[in-house]
């Protein structure tokens, strides 16, 4: 399952319940919009986000509009809106986290 | 509803859950989502909801609108029995963060662990949150 | 693949229509299918004819409709949603007794077993909302 996270998680815990209750087998994360927040380097949320079991995937241009492009954690994986497509084609289902 | 008429495709039965994550009238999510719900019933589907966060909120005993002269819809969630819609799950972490026990809930209800929230997550075609 | 989408915020304020807009692009440049964009809760609000955003703003409306029109994308506005929030189409005007309906070219109105219906026929429905 795909699971599409929108919000900051300084914002809302969108993110927290994606990482409490996602099934972690066959799961990817997609941070848009103020989603991608959570995947900036040195913060809070660093350390959750790396230790989600699951991939991790930023879209790059909200990424981008905000100024993250080169303040953002090791070990995600950006993506633009054609990968966004492939990533929701790619599981057999998804989960916007509203 | 017209445009339900036309459809006719040799019985494709699709599961359908609706996340609820957010609490009632503070905003329209929760009465607007239900709406669909009730539209749900009659395509013959396995329709599922799921309440976790403060979407938990929404089953609460005891909602008294008279003085912010909105509806009180939370009756509804009693009447899906009648459409056949059966399957209400709520997320047991989320109960139990906001000081709730299933006891306080106006609906019977499948408590269950988040875990088991997310494996009936992943075994959906469609999921549809509000 | 057959995509539907549902937009569940209104222009401007929320990046959700945007967000949805460059998906159903990207994924129409990679020979997918967008079968249907339904609008729902404030979503409505992207289908008014009478949006006049500042010259050097994109036109979310207009965007919507020449994507919809060009690329045979059904773009259907949520009715009980719309009538709560003012967008009436011709017909709807009529029946309500009003003088004006404001509805864009390539939108139409009409009810929630759109939704579910897309659900249904589509390969995947992706929702944007806040």
């Amino acid at each position: 399952m795909l699971h599409i996270v929108n919000k900051s998680p300084f914002d809302t815990n969108a993110l927290a319940g994606v990482l409490r209750v996602a099934k972690k087998e066959g799961s990817a994360v997609l941070l848009i919009e103020d989603g991608v927040y959570a995947a900036a380097k040195n913060s809070a949320t660093e350390a959750s986000l790396k230790a989600a079991g699951m991939p991790v995937y930023v879209l790059q241009p909200d990424a981008d509009a905000r100024g993250l492009q080169n303040r953002l954690m090791d070990g995600v994986n950006m993506v633009d809106y054609g990968g966004f497509v492939d990533l929701v084609a790619g599981h057999d289902n998804v989960q916007s986290w509203l | 509803m017209s445009d339900d008429m036309d459809f006719e495709e040799g019985g494709t039965v699709k599961k359908f859950m609706f996340v609820n994550r957010k609490a009632p009238y503070g905003t329209i999510y929760a009465l607007e989502g239900l709406e669909v719900v009730l539209i749900s019933a009659a395509f013959d589907q396995d329709v599922s909801l799921a309440f976790l966060d403060d979407g938990v909120f929404q089953l609460v005993k005891g909602q008294k609108t008279d003085g912010v002269e909105m509806k009180n819809f939370s009756p509804t969630y009693r009447a899906l029995e009648g459409y056949d819609i059966e399957k209400l799950y709520v997320e047991r972490e989320s109960l139990e963060a906001r000081g709730l026990s299933e006891d306080d809930l106006l609906v019977d209800v499948q408590v269950m662990s988040a875990a088991e929230m997310g494996d009936m997550m992943s075994q959906q075609d469609v999921v549809i949150s509000f | 693949m057959k995509f539907s989408i549902m937009v569940s915020e209104g222009p401007y304020t929320h990046q959700a229509t945007d967000s949805a807009y460059q998906f159903a692009k990207a994924a129409l440049a990679k020979g997918h299918e967008i079968m249907r964009v339904f609008f729902y809760h404030d979503g409505v609000n992207n289908g008014t004819r009478l949006t006049v955003p500042p010259q050097d703003d994109r036109h979310i409306v207009n965007r919507w409709s020449e994507l919809g029109t060009k690329n045979n994308i059904d773009l259907v506005i949520c009715i009980a949603a719309a009538q709560r929030r003012g967008l009436l189409d011709e017909n709807e005007a009529k029946r309500q007794g009003k003088n004006a309906d404001n509805i864009a070219p390539g939108f139409r109105i009409s009810g929630l077993g759109q939704l579910v219906e897309a659900g249904i026929q589509s390969d995947r429905l992706v929702v944007f909302g806040d």
